[in-house]
């Protein structure tokens, strides 16, 4: 992915997170986290991810944000207008929360050049990232936390069904 | 041709998406934005994955990100019905309003 490339579409990125953050209405924040999702995808196109990429848009923007809009709509939130915290708490959290951005980014330039690996200039093998070479990974080494996988998936369904029924007969 | 991107830009990039849901998750008190800032902080951690796995040419890190989604998925349907069943008893999803646990 060139340089060239990647700066606007990570500005673009950022700037529908923080709409996510900055919107009053629940509604536009989960339209933007649909495009930082799609956003994400795109990025993860670029990385020879072409399978994640396809489950980030079908799971993440399909199936997870229909649920959250469902919910805003059960729950008829349209009007927020108790939203504002304390300044005092809010400045805390946010210079907190850019101190930690700060260290992190300080700890990637300092450590970024020591990055095991081929890197972004290797080229990878024509089928890195496709279905088949994610699946005959994910089937034989993380047989296990697959299966485990399914399990919670299981008790999460019952959870969920059990949490939002109005009685439990 | 331009130079591709360094590995580097895309953690600084996850950092910094990191930071955003974080900052979400501690400033809304709407129970289901906080929600969607959880997703964002998620999927920054699946963006480092990914640019890692690309590294390193190896897919395992591809393969994480699998299991990321699903928990996400299990996150998401079951922290959904919480916030149904907590409007259901105090007709509100304010984070602030919640506080039969302060101190």
């Amino acid at each position: 992915m060139p340089v060239l490339l990647f700066l606007p579409l990570a500005a673009v990125l950022l700037l529908s997170a923080l709409g996510v953050v900055l919107n009053r209405h629940p509604v536009r924040s989960a339209m933007c986290l649909v495009a930082t999702l799609f956003l994400l995808a795109v990025f993860f196109i670029f990385l020879d991810a072409e399978f994640v990429a396809a489950l980030q848009i079908i799971v993440y923007a399909g199936a997870i944000m229909v649920v959250f809009l469902f919910v805003i709509m059960l729950l008829n939130l349209e009007h927020d207008d108790s939203e504002r915290r304390r300044i005092s708490w809010q400045a805390t959290a946010i210079g907190s929360a850019g101190l930690f951005a700060l260290g992190l980014l300080y700890i990637v330039k300092k450590t970024g050049t020591l990055m095991p690996g081929p890197g972004m200039d290797a080229t990878p093998a024509a089928d890195f990232g496709s279905l088949q070479v994610v699946a005959l990974r994910l089937f034989t080494a993380y047989l296990l936390p697959f299966e485990i996988t399914g399990l919670l998936m299981l008790a999460a369904v019952v959870g969920a069904v059990v949490l939002a029924k109005k009685k439990i007969a | 041709m331009t130079a591709a991107t360094p590995t580097t830009y895309f953690i600084a990039l996850s950092a910094v998406l990191f930071s955003i849901g974080a900052v979400g998750v501690l400033v809304r008190r709407n129970a289901i934005v906080i929600f969607m800032c959880i997703e964002l902080m998620l999927n920054a951690a699946n963006l480092a994955f990914v640019a890692f796995a690309r590294q390193q040419l190896s897919i395992d890190g591809q393969v994480i990100v699998f299991f990321v989604m699903t928990v996400a998925a299990a996150e998401a349907a079951v922290g959904l019905a919480i916030i149904i069943a907590v409007f259901r008893h105090r007709q509100t999803v304010n984070a602030d309003e919640m506080r039969l646990l302060r101190w």
